[in-house]
């Protein structure tokens, strides 16, 4: 037996080894340090020297983490989830479905409360749109309580941009973009004439082309036939839909893409359209800050898709750009909350836009940022969300839908082929 | 008397086989598990769905299986276009030819690059609008052979495996390096003695005492180049639509994109499982083989 003693001691600290860390976290009395994970690389600097100012204001330490890239970011949320290790704050990408699931299972925090508090103060600081991407409405059909569950940081907008050197040079007038959808097919041909890059964005990327999509189907059919296509009551084969696909068909055919856009991230888009070799972009107001950077003598202004009906308004793609939760399981949760109203304060908001180049979510910071950035803000009042609208589409169908878009680019298939294999999709979905 | 020293025996192994156990088999078994429910992977409760996720894989899921096919093809090209490569330069390096050190250091760089840093280069030589190849083959003459390489559906695939291949020799030519170079140098001379000349000597002695080393390294590349997917992700991301989509790719879609957990580790056990057919028929081949 003593001889075995140091085998077996070995054998047991191995097995307390591998089974060190497996036990969950006990909570206990609230900490004076609040812990914030997020996934924004560019915001980071600015937010630590808020949380510096925080700290010396309030005496309470807040600790920001980054982890990137987002979709790693994402993964780390998920894990932290599942072994009720979330941080005390922290923001969710993703759709709202996974909002959804993320409220079910009581890792987030009902806002509400605290946001009605002293007459609805603090709710009236934001844009309504970026507030309703972190609401559930009443009539929401996920069956969540309804309420405020997200504090937006900073709001965007995704639109098309142009570079108005680039028009000289095709002898069109810069200070009138194209307005109409024949417009700018017209100046796809020219682009191709005259051997320059049309569109570019980050299409490899698919949820962008998704973005561009729903843009001219809010355009050619409106909101409600959307919102009924996703419910299963319009097929995707209607003719609205049809055309919505065949628009891709015509920019491609016309030269209005930039070639390889079906596998172009948008990294590569933005380096591409700042260093003035294509005319159009389409991307988000985050970009105000990469072209800067890249490019800070750039001459673009940004500008609506091309409308392609007169039957409904264009829409953009917009709101809340990034927000924070707050965790429900915190010990920290009041001074979390705390903490969120002083970082969208009109202050804190101004100087995050100034540090960051991205538009604030207050809207009382406006008057004080720089005009292309308000130029972007303007169209707030315009842009729609999937997360705003209740309900959402399958991810399978969404898929097929933007990888559907790729094969018309690249001319394997037709409008009316994508839009009967995306109708397809949707139906084995709905049986499932 | 007897059970003592089995008693210690099995206590040495304990912790290899611990180890084993919570990092191999026990995940391996929840993935099954998980496999037979339907799961957003955030919600505490979990839907049994039993096999239909399996039933839905191998019967409904096209996308998947086009996938299979799209690595399937990938791995063709290395097994045959990579491996011959890292052969024939193994071969060429085993020789007494001048600098040969110095290109089995050349030959190694490849495989220790970062996946993600070699994905992103090639993609920026492979540009179509403004990359190093087709601004290379306009200055050529050959401007008609210029094209978006990574966006045609015709050339993504085999784009993307001849980069793979670029990547991935150097791990062959190692391995077939090494297995050279135990090769007896007197077998050879006793080849030479008998009046075989160099086609002789490595149909009759290299060939057949590289069966073995062959075998590994096909093993090796069927194993790795099924399951790549970082170069895609950084060249292509599975596109154009889903030219280069790979299982992996299938496999992260399922469990980021549309946030089916089951399904994704349904798709990891079937995927698995094929692999592991796969290296056994191999494995059978090759003690045939060597046989023969």
């Amino acid at each position: 037996m003593k001889r075995n003693s140091p085998v077996l001691t070995t054998a047991l600290l191995l097995l307390l080894l591998i089974t060190a860390g497996c036990g969950q976290k006990i909570s206990g009395k609230p900490s004076n340090t609040i812990t914030v994970w997020h996934w924004m690389t560019d915001r980071d600097p600015a937010f630590q020297e808020l949380a510096k100012r925080y700290e010396a204001r309030t005496g309470v330490r807040v600790n920001f983490e980054l982890y990137a890239p987002s979709d790693a970011y994402s993964q780390k949320v998920r894990a932290a989830a599942q072994g009720n290790n979330l941080p005390d704050i922290f923001g969710l990408l993703g759709e709202k479905r996974d909002f959804a699931s993320f409220i079910k299972a009581g890792h987030i925090l009902d806002l509400t409360p605290y946001m009605q508090d002293s007459g609805g103060a603090w709710q009236k600081r934001f844009f309504a749109k970026a507030l309703a991407v972190n609401e559930f409405s009443s009539d929401n059909a996920y069956g969540i309580t309804p309420g405020i569950y997200g504090v937006p940081v900073d709001i965007m907008t995704i639109q098309m941009l142009y570079n108005k050197d680039l028009f000289r040079k095709l002898g069109i007038n810069p200070d009138r973009p194209p307005a109409t959808f024949a417009e700018f097919l017209e100046i796809g041909r020219k682009i191709k004439d005259n051997n320059m890059q049309g569109l570019v964005s980050g299409w490899g990327e698919i949820w962008m082309i998704d973005c561009l999509a729903n843009d001219y189907a809010f355009n050619i059919m409106g909101k409600d036939k959307i919102l009924d296509t996703i419910r299963g009551k319009v097929p995707y084969t209607d003719p609205d839909w049809v055309r919505v696909f065949t628009l891709f068909k015509q920019m491609q055919d016309s030269g209005a893409l930039a070639s390889g856009i079906v596998t172009m991230v948008n990294k590569n888009a933005e380096q591409l359209f700042a260093n003035e070799r294509a005319v159009f972009a389409f991307n988000g107001s985050w970009c105000l800050n990469v072209y800067k950077e890249m490019n800070p003598n750039l001459n673009y202004a940004p500008m609506l898709p091309p409308k392609a009906s007169d039957k409904f308004p264009m829409s953009i793609w917009g709101g809340a750009g990034s927000s924070f939760i707050v965790n429900a399981r915190s010990k920290n949760k009041e001074g979390a909350v705390k903490f969120l109203e002083w970082l969208t304060d009109r202050d804190q908001q101004v100087y995050l836009a100034e540090a960051t180049d991205n538009l604030p979510s207050n809207k009382d910071s406006l008057s004080n940022i720089a005009p292309i950035m308000a130029e972007f803000a303007n169209d707030m009042e315009i842009t729609t969300h999937p997360n705003t609208w209740g309900i959402s589409e399958y991810p399978q169908v969404i898929e097929a839908f933007d990888k559907g878009i790729q094969s018309i680019i690249i001319g394997e298939k037709t409008p009316e082929q994508v839009a009967a294999q995306v109708e397809m999709v949707k139906e084995r979905e709905m049986a499932r | 008397m007897r059970i003592k020293p089995a008693f210690e025996n099995y206590l040495f192994v304990l912790p290899a086989a611990a180890i084993f156990a919570v990092f191999y088999i026990i995940p391996f078994i929840w993935v099954f598990q998980l496999g037979l429910y339907s799961w957003d992977g955030i919600l505490p409760t979990k839907a049994f769905v039993g096999l239909s996720n399996f039933k839905e894989i191998i019967l409904q899921d096209k996308i998947w299986w086009g996938a299979m096919l799209n690595a399937g093809y990938i791995t063709l090209i290395a097994l045959t276009f990579q491996n011959a490569l890292a052969f024939l330069l193994a071969w060429a390096c085993d020789r007494e030819i001048r600098m040969k050190n110095f290109y089995r250091l050349i030959f190694f760089i490849p495989p220790v690059l970062s996946e993600i840093v070699v994905g992103l280069v090639w993609q920026w030589i492979l540009d179509g609008n403004y990359g190093l190849l087709n601004n290379w083959l306009g200055q050529l003459g050959l401007s008609n052979l210029v094209r978006n390489w990574l966006s045609d559906p015709n050339t993504a695939l085999t784009t993307v495996a001849i980069v793979h291949c670029w990547k991935g020799f150097g791990w062959g030519f190692l391995i077939f390096l090494a297995g050279l170079q135990t090769i007896p140098r007197e077998f050879y001379e006793a080849a030479r003695v008998d009046g075989a000349n160099a086609w002789v000597c490595f149909r009759k002695v290299t060939m057949p005492l590289m069966v073995p080393v062959v075998v590994l390294v096909a093993i090796l590349t069927i194993l790795g180049t099924m399951q790549g997917f970082v170069l895609i992700i950084a060249m292509t991301d599975g596109g154009p639509a889903y030219h280069t989509q790979v299982p992996v790719l299938r496999i992260l879609a399922a469990m980021r994109g549309s946030s089916r957990f089951g399904y994704a580790c349904a798709q990891s056990i079937t995927f698995g499982a094929i692999l592991m057919t796969i290296s056994f028929i191999q494995y059978r081949f090759s003690r045939y083989a060597r046989q023969a």
